[in-house]
C-alpha cells in the first residue's frame, strides 16, 4: 500500500548524537572507512491525506523545529539516492509491534486529521564508503550486528520502504479437527513436533485416550490449549515429576524440597506463597510486599532487545496480577553471558555475539523499565563461555499491596474482562518454544515467538488496574503471559469453567484464526474477573485511563471451558482434564562428581598485578555502564542505590527501598549467583548463591531473620540423568541451608533445556540457581554502604578463610577451574549472619561489604574505590582453617565472610556483638589512596587506588567515558 | 492562610506523579491528581488551583520526540489557558518530561510572552538515557520562588535533556536575561558543558529555565527524587558527620518555596 513518507533529520548545523552513535556501532562491528553517519527518523502515513495535511503534520508534530528539518515524499515517489552516501533503512517486519506508529495516530487524531494507517522506520546515511557489492554486503552485515535485528526488522540498502502493509488475507475461521484415533506413539510425537506443541509421547497418548473416550477428535484450538497449559513453562513437569535418584524415589521434587522448607518453617510473615503470581510477605500492619523473578532466556537469545524488554514487561504484569493487584515498585535483573570479548571465530553459527546480546538486553531492560516508571535497583552480570548459545536473562519485580487485598477468587457469573494491548500474531508458541532446546536454525524457525514490547500500553494498563483495585471493582486478576488468553483464562477458570467469545478480543490487524487469538502471546494484556454489578464502573474507569477493555466472556460453574468465535464452538474442554490430566513424568537421575583437580601453580610472583587482573574480570568489574542506563530513582523510594561512595561509583551489595513515601520502613533486596562453582559441584553453587544473597542483605543492614528468598533455576537438559542428578543435588543442598537460615522460599521458577546444538557439539549451560533475597526492615537509617568512610578506621574481617580457590576468579585468571569450590558450614554461617546483623544494628561499623568473587583483595579494592581512600592490610592476621599461603588468603572465595569498617572506639562493642564468631582486625583505612597488602612483616603488594579503579572500570566501559574520569 | 492547591497532572506515560504529589503535600499544599483527559474535558478546572505541576515520565512513550505528543494534545485546548493561568498568578513546575512538555508547548522560556518553541531538549550527546546525580547551581533569575546561589544535588534521569536554543541570540538571552534559572556546575561550582557533571551536553550548562514573569519553572533533574533526606546519595556520610539526618533533601526547596509564594499570594 503506497504511503506518504516523511524523513526527519538534524539540521545541517546541528549535532546528531544518534547518527554519531550509529557510526560508532558500525565501526565497532568491523566496518572501516566511514567518515560520517546522519540519522533519519522515517514516518509512513496513509495516502488518503492531502499534501497540505502531511506538510502541516510534519511541521507541527513530527519535526523538532529548533534542531530538525524534514522532507516529504509523495506516495509512489522514489527519489534517486544521493551519489555520495549509502542509506541503510530499518523497517519493522509485518506484524511486529510498532509503538511509535500508535502515537503518530493519536497525534493525527488530536489534530483532527483523518485516521489513516501509520508506520515508522529508521534510516542511516553512511558516508565515506565506496560503491560496490562487497561494501554493500559488509555494510549490511555490520548493520545487522550493530543497528538492527533481522528477526524483527528488515534491512534495506539504498532503497526506500515500499509503503504500508496491505490488508492481510482473510483468516480460516473453520473449526479444524485433528484426528488422533488409531495413531501410534511415533505418529503422535511426529504430530506434536510438526505443530510445535512440545508434548511427548505419553502426553499425546493421554490426550488421544481422553478424546477416544469422548468419541471425537480434538479441535486444533483444544490441542493448542492443552499444549500451552501442559508446557514445561506453565506446568513445571520436570520439577513436579517423580524422580528416581540414588535409590530413592522423590515424588514431586518441588513439593518435597523447596515448598517443604517453606511449609516446615511456617514463618508468620508469609502471607501467600506458591499459590499466586508472586510470593506475598507482610511489610507492616497495613501492607504487604510481593516478589517474583522470571527468566526470558529463549526470546533474548534470538532478539535480545525485544526478549529482555518483554521479559521485564511480563514480570511486571506478574506482580500487577498478584492478589487483587500489587503496585510494582522495583525491578531487578541478573544476566549470564559469554565473555563480550569472545573471538568471532569462536562464535557458533546461529548465535548472536555476546556483546551484541549484552547491549541488546541492557537496552531492552532500559527501554521497558524506564518508561514504566519502575526503578531497576539491583542486579548482577555473570560470564562464562558456555552461555554463548543460551544467554540467561533473569528479570524480577517487587510490588506492594494492602494485605487485605492479598487473596482473590473469581466467581461463577463474573465477567471475563480483557484489558490493555491488542492481540496480534506476535509470540505464538512462546510457551512451547521455551520448552525446546535451541539450535543453529532456531533463529529463523522461531521468530514468531519473539515480541517487541510497548511499555506505554502497559503503563496505561497499570494505571487502570490500580484505579480499579482501589475501588474494589474485580474479584480476581491475572496476567496474560505464556500461552496468552488460553493460559490466563484457563487458570482463572479452574474449578469454575468459562465461556469465551474470541471475536470480542480487539485485534491489532485482521486475519487471525481463532486458535491464534486464543494462544497469542501479544504483550501488555491482563484478564480480570468482574462481578456484573461492577462492570460498567470498571469499563468507564478504564476508558478514563485510556486503556482498552472488553468483555471476553463469563465464568461458569460446571468446570467446562467453552471457546467460541462468532458463536461457533471451537473448544469444549473438561477443565479437570486440562489441569489434572497431564501424566506424571518419571525421570531418572544420577550424580557422579566431575573429576576436576586443583592446579599446581607456581607461587604468585606479583600479587598487585594479580589483583588488577581479578578486578578486570568481566564478572568482577564495574557495571556502571549498565547501571546508569536504568532509572534507579523513579518513585523516590531509593534509600540505598546501586552505586555508592563519594563519587557514586562504588558497588552496592543490595538495594534499599523505603516504598511508603515519608515512612522509614524499608525493604533490602539482593541476589546471589555463581555459575562457575556449578562446574565443580552444583551443591556448592546452590549453597553459595543463598549465602551470597544473605550476605548482601546483611551487609547492607537487612535482617536475616526477616528475609524471604526466591529460587530461579536455569538448567540444561534434565532428560540426561546426570544433568537432573546435578539439579537434585543442588536443590537438596539449597533446601538444607535455607532450613538452617529459616529463610522461606516464597516464589520460584525454572527454565530447563538450556542447551545449544551445533553440528559439532551440544553446549550446555552450567546449572544455575539464582537466589534473590528480600528483607523487611523497620528503619532504613540503619542500613549501610560498602565505601570506606574515614582515615584511621579499623578493617575487620568476619568469618574464616579456607583453601577454597575452586571456581574462583583468581583461578580463572590463570586459566584454571580447580576443585576446591567453596562450601557453606550451615550453623557457623547462620551464626555469622546473625552476629554481623547484631553488630551493624548496634552501629559498630560505618561500612560493610560482603566477600565474594575475588575474595578479600577485591572487596578491599572496591571499598577503597567507593570511598577514594586507601587501606593497609595484614593478611597474616586473617582467621583461617589451618595454614594458608598469602595468595589464598587474598583471593580465596570462602563463604560467610564480611569486611567491616569499624571506628576504633567501636571495637569493644563489636567484639561483644560478634561473640564467638571468628574475626580479626586485618588492617586500617588510610588517607593515602593506596592499597597495601602485607603478609606479616613482608610487603606483598602496593597498588594505587586509581590503578585499581582503572582496571575495574575498563572492561565494560562501553562508551569510553568511565576510565577517562579516573585521571581527573 | 489556607493551603494552596496543587494540580498534579496525570497522562499516559507520566510516571512521577506520586512523588510529586507527596513532595507538594509535604511542603504544605493540598495536592490533587487530574488526568489530562479530565482536564481537557473541562479546562476551566485549572482555575481551582494555584499550582500546576507536570511531573516526569515518558508521556505517550516519548514517541516521535520526548513530550511531543502530550504537548500537541494540550496545545489546542489548553495551551492558551495555561498561559492565562500563569498571567493570573498561577505557578507552574515542569520536571524532566514535564519540562520537555512545557518547552514543546512554548510555555518555556516564553521570552516574548507568547507560545512558541524557542528552545528544545534533545538527545543527550551520549545518545542514550542516563541516570546520575548532578550538582546544580540556582542562578539569579526571574524565577519568583527559587532562591539564587544555592548548590544542590539532584538526580538527572533522561535521554533527551540537551538544551539547544533556536539561535545564538536566544541562547545568550537565556543566561543574560535571567531565564536560565538552574545550571549544571563542575567541582569548582562553575557552569559546565563537560560530561559527566553536565550529563547531556546542554549548552551553557543550562539544566532549568523559567519564563518571562518567573512563574513557570522547568528542570531536567529531579527535585521530586531528592526532597527527603534519605533520597540523597550520601546521606550516610552526612549522618556520620552530624549525628543525625537533616530535615530535607536538596530538592525540597523547590516545593517549599513554591508553596510559600503561592500561599503568600493566595
Amino acid at each position: 500500500m503506497q504511503a506518504w513518507r516523511i524523513d526527519v533529520l538534524a539540521k545541517a548545523d546541528q549535532l546528531d548524537p544518534v547518527g554519531d552513535a550509529a557510526k560508532r556501532a558500525l565501526t565497532a562491528a568491523g566496518l572501516s572507512g566511514i567518515t560520517g553517519v546522519r540519522a533519519r527518523r522515517g514516518y509512513l502515513l496513509g495516502a488518503e491525506l492531502t499534501a497540505q495535511q502531511v506538510e502541516g503534520f510534519a511541521r507541527d508534530v513530527l519535526c523538532d523545529p529548533v534542531v530538525e528539518q524534514f522532507v516529504v515524499h509523495a506516495p509512489g515517489a522514489r527519489p534517486a539516492p544521493a551519489a555520495d552516501i549509502h542509506a541503510v533503512t530499518i523497517v519493522p517486519r509485518p506484524g511486529v509491534t510498532d509503538p511509535v506508529a500508535h502515537s503518530v495516530q493519536k497525534a493525527l487524531n488530536d489534530m483532527h486529521l483523518p485516521m489513516v494507517a501509520a508506520g515508522t522506520y529508521r534510516c542511516f546515511d553512511v558516508r565515506g564508503l565506496e560503491r560496490s557489492d562487497v561494501v554493500k554486503s559488509q555494510l549490511l552485515q555490520a548493520a545487522r550486528k550493530g543497528l538492527a535485528n533481522d528477526t524483527v526488522q528488515e534491512l534495506l540498502f539504498d532503497t526506500i520502504p515500499d509503503g504500508l502493509p496491505g490488508a492481510p488475507p482473510p483468516p480460516d475461521l473453520a473449526v479444524q479437527s485433528v484426528p488422533l484415533a488409531g495413531l501410534d506413539e511415533a505418529a503422535l510425537v511426529a504430530l506434536s513436533q510438526k505443530g510445535g506443541l512440545a508434548l511427548d509421547g505419553h502426553e499425546m497418548k493421554a490426550i488421544q485416550s481422553h478424546f477416544d473416550g469422548l468419541g471425537r477428535a480434538p479441535t486444533r484450538l483444544e490441542l493448542e490449549t492443552l499444549a500451552q497449559t501442559w508446557s514445561e513453562h506453565c506446568k513445571h513437569k520436570t520439577l513436579t515429576g517423580t524422580v528416581r535418584f540414588e535409590g530413592r524415589t522423590i515424588d514431586n521434587l518441588l513439593k518435597s524440597t523447596i515448598a517443604k522448607v517453606t511449609r516446615d518453617l511456617d514463618r508468620d510473615f508469609c502471607v501467600s506463597v506458591f499459590v499466586d503470581n508472586a510470593g506475598i510477605v507482610k511489610f507492616d500492619d497495613e501492607d504487604s510486599v510481593c516478589i517474583k523473578v522470571e527468566t526470558h532466556n529463549r526470546p533474548s537469545a534470538i532478539e535480545p532487545f525485544g526478549g529482555a524488554g518483554t521479559g521485564v514487561g511480563g514480570v511486571i504484569r506478574d506482580v500487577l496480577g498478584t492478589g487483587l493487584a500489587a503496585r510494582p515498585i522495583a525491578n531487578t535483573d541478573v544476566f549470564c553471558f559469554a565473555p563480550p570479548d569472545l573471538g568471532r571465530a569462536e562464535l557458533p553459527q546461529g548465535c548472536l555475539h555476546p556483546l551484541t546480546v549484552l547491549k541488546g538486553v541492557v537496552a531492552g531492560v532500559r527501554d521497558y523499565g524506564n518508561p514504566m516508571g519502575i526503578p531497576t535497583v539491583n542486579g548482577s552480570v555473570h560470564f562464562d563461555e558456555d552461555f554463548v548459545g543460551n544467554p540467561l536473562v533473569y528479570v524480577g519485580n517487587v510490588g506492594i499491596l494492602p494485605t487485605a487485598r492479598a487473596h482473590k477468587k473469581a466467581n461463577p457469573g463474573d465477567k471475563i474482562v480483557a484489558l490493555g494491548g491488542r492481540t496480534g500474531r506476535d509470540g505464538i508458541h512462546g510457551a512451547t518454544f521455551s520448552s525446546l532446546e535451541l539450535h543453529t536454525e532456531s533463529e529463523t524457525l522461531s521468530s514468531g515467538a519473539v515480541q517487541i514490547g510497548d511499555p506505554i500500553t502497559e503503563r496505561k494498563v497499570m494505571d487502570a488496574v490500580m484505579a480499579c483495585a482501589d475501588r474494589d471493582l474485580f474479584s480476581a486478576i491475572t496476567d496474560c503471559g505464556a500461552g496468552g488468553f488460553s493460559s490466563a483464562v484457563g487458570e482463572m477458570a479452574e474449578g469454575l469453567g468459562a465461556d469465551v467469545q474470541l471475536d470480542a478480543a480487539p485485534l491489532k490487524y485482521a486475519g487471525l484464526a481463532p486458535w491464534e487469538i486464543w494462544i497469542s502471546e501479544a504483550q501488555e494484556r491482563m484478564v480480570l474477573a468482574v462481578p456484573p454489578a461492577k462492570l460498567d464502573e470498571l469499563l468507564q474507569l478504564c476508558e478514563a485511563e485510556a486503556c482498552e477493555a472488553v468483555v471476553l466472556g463469563t465464568f461458569r460453574d460446571d468446570n467446562r471451558l467453552i471457546v467460541r468465535h462468532q458463536d461457533v464452538v471451537h473448544a469444549d474442554l473438561d477443565l479437570h482434564f486440562l489441569h489434572d490430566g497431564l501424566p506424571k513424568r518419571v525421570l531418572e537421575a544420577s550424580y557422579k562428581a566431575p573429576a576436576h583437580r586443583e592446579p599446581t601453580l607456581p607461587p604468585e610472583q606479583d600479587h598487585g598485578a594479580a589483583l588488577l587482573k581479578v578486578l578486570g574480570d568481566f564478572g568482577v568489574c564495574s557495571k556502571e555502564w549498565i547501571v546508569r542506563q536504568y532509572d534507579h530513582e523513579v518513585q523516590a523510594a531509593s534509600a540505598g542505590k546501586p552505586l555508592c561512595g563519594v563519587r557514586e561509583d562504588g558497588p552496592a551489595d543490595a538495594a534499599v527501598l523505603a516504598p511508603k513515601l515519608g515512612s522509614l520502613r524499608g525493604v533490602v533486596l539482593a541476589n546471589g549467583l555463581n555459575p562457575r562453582y556449578s562446574k565443580i559441584d552444583p551443591a556448592a553453587m546452590a549453597e553459595c548463591a543463598l549465602d551470597e544473597a544473605m550476605r548482601n542483605v546483611v551487609a547492607t543492614g537487612g535482617d536475616p531473620d526477616y528475609t524471604v528468598v526466591l529460587d530461579n533455576y536455569c538448567w540444561g537438559n534434565t532428560r540426561d540423568p546426570q544433568c537432573l542428578g546435578e539439579l537434585v543435588r543442588a536443590t537438596e543442598a539449597l533446601c538444607a541451608l535455607a532450613t538452617t537460615y529459616r529463610t522461606p522460599f516464597v516464589s520460584g521458577k525454572d527454565s530447563l533445556h538450556n542447551e545449544f546444538r551445533t553440528t559439532a557439539r551440544t553446549i550446555r549451560i552450567p546449572g544455575c540457581i539464582l537466589v534473590t533475597a528480600m528483607s523487611v526492615i523497620a528503619d532504613v537509617r540503619l542500613t549501610l554502604t560498602s565505601d570506606l568512610k574515614g582515615d584511621g578506621n579499623q578493617l575487620v574481617l568476619v568469618g574464616t578463610t579456607k583453601d577454597e580457590l575452586g571456581g574462583s576468579v583468581y583461578y580463572k585468571s590463570k586459566g584454571e577451574l580447580g576443585r576446591n569450590a567453596p562450601r557453606v558450614d550451615p550453623e557457623r554461617a547462620k551464626a555469622t549472619l546473625h552476629a554481623v546483623h547484631r553488630a551493624l544494628q548496634a552501629r559498630c561499623a560505618v561500612s560493610a561489604h560482603d566477600l565474594s568473587e575475588g575474595g578479600v583483595a577485591a572487596a578491599v579494592a572496591e571499598m577503597a574505590i567507593g570511598g577514594r581512600l586507601g587501606a593497609a592490610i595484614d593478611l597474616a592476621a586473617m582467621p583461617t582453617d589451618g595454614p594458608l599461603d598469602p595468595t589464598r588468603r587474598m583471593f580465596s572465595e570462602s563463604q560467610s565472610r564480611f569486611l567491616l569498617e569499624v571506628p576504633p572506639d567501636r571495637l569493644p562493642d563489636l567484639r561483644a556483638n560478634l561473640g564467638d564468631v571468628p574475626f580479626a582486625v586485618i588492617g586500617q583505612v588510610t588517607a593515602a589512596p593506596t592499597l597495601r597488602f602485607a603478609d606479616g612483616a613482608r610487603e606483598l603488594a602496593t597498588v594505587a587506588v586509581a590503578d585499581a579503579e582503572r582496571a575495574w572500570k575498563a572492561p565494560l566501559d562501553l562508551d569510553g567515558t568511565l576510565t577517562q574520569e579516573v585521571s581527573r | 492562610m489556607s493551603a494552596p492547591k496543587a494540580l498534579i497532572l496525570r497522562a499516559p506515560g507520566i510516571n512521577c506523579e506520586r512523588e510529586t504529589h507527596h513532595a507538594f503535600t509535604r511542603a504544605g499544599a493540598t495536592s490533587e491528581y487530574l488526568h489530562i483527559q479530565q482536564l481537557l474535558q473541562d479546562p476551566r478546572q485549572l482555575d481551582r488551583f494555584a499550582i500546576l505541576a507536570v511531573p516526569g515520565g515518558f508521556s505517550y512513550g516519548d514517541d516521535i520526540s520526548s513530550g511531543r505528543v502530550l504537548a500537541q494534545e494540550m496545545k489546542g485546548k489548553l495551551g492558551e489557558r495555561v498561559l492565562q493561568f500563569v498571567d493570573r498568578g498561577g505557578l507552574v513546575l515542569g520536571i524532566c518530561n514535564g519540562f520537555q512538555v512545557l518547552v514543546r508547548l512554548g510555555l518555556l522560556p516564553c521570552t516574548k510572552a507568547r507560545l512558541e518553541e524557542e528552545v528544545t531538549l534533545t538527545h543527550n550527546l551520549s545518545s542514550h538515557y542516563e541516570c546520575r546525580w548532578v550538582t546544580l547551581k540556582t542562578e539569579k533569575s526571574r524565577c519568583l520562588f527559587l532562591p539564587a546561589g544555592l548548590l544542590l544535588r539532584w538526580p538527572a534521569a533522561h535521554g533527551e535533556g540537551r538544551l539547544v536554543a533556536r539561535d545564538a541570540a536566544t541562547q545568550q538571552l537565556l543566561v543574560d536575561e535571567g531565564f536560565a534559572a538552574v545550571r549544571y556546575v563542575d567541582d569548582a561550582g562553575e557552569p559546565t558543558e563537560r560530561y559527566p557533571q553536565n550529563p547531556n551536553g546542554a549548552r551553557l550548562g543550562i539544566a532549568g529555565l523559567c519564563n518571562h514573569n518567573g512563574r513557570v519553572l522547568g528542570v531536567m533533574p529531579h527535585p521530586d527524587r531528592s526532597y527527603l533526606p534519605t533520597h540523597m546519595p550520601d546521606w550516610r556520610r552526612t549522618m556520620l558527620a552530624h549525628g543525625k539526618l537533616p530535615e530535607d533533601g536538596d530538592g525540597m526547596v523547590v516545593f517549599r518555596e513554591m508553596v510559600k509564594v503561592a500561599a503568600a499570594e493566595g
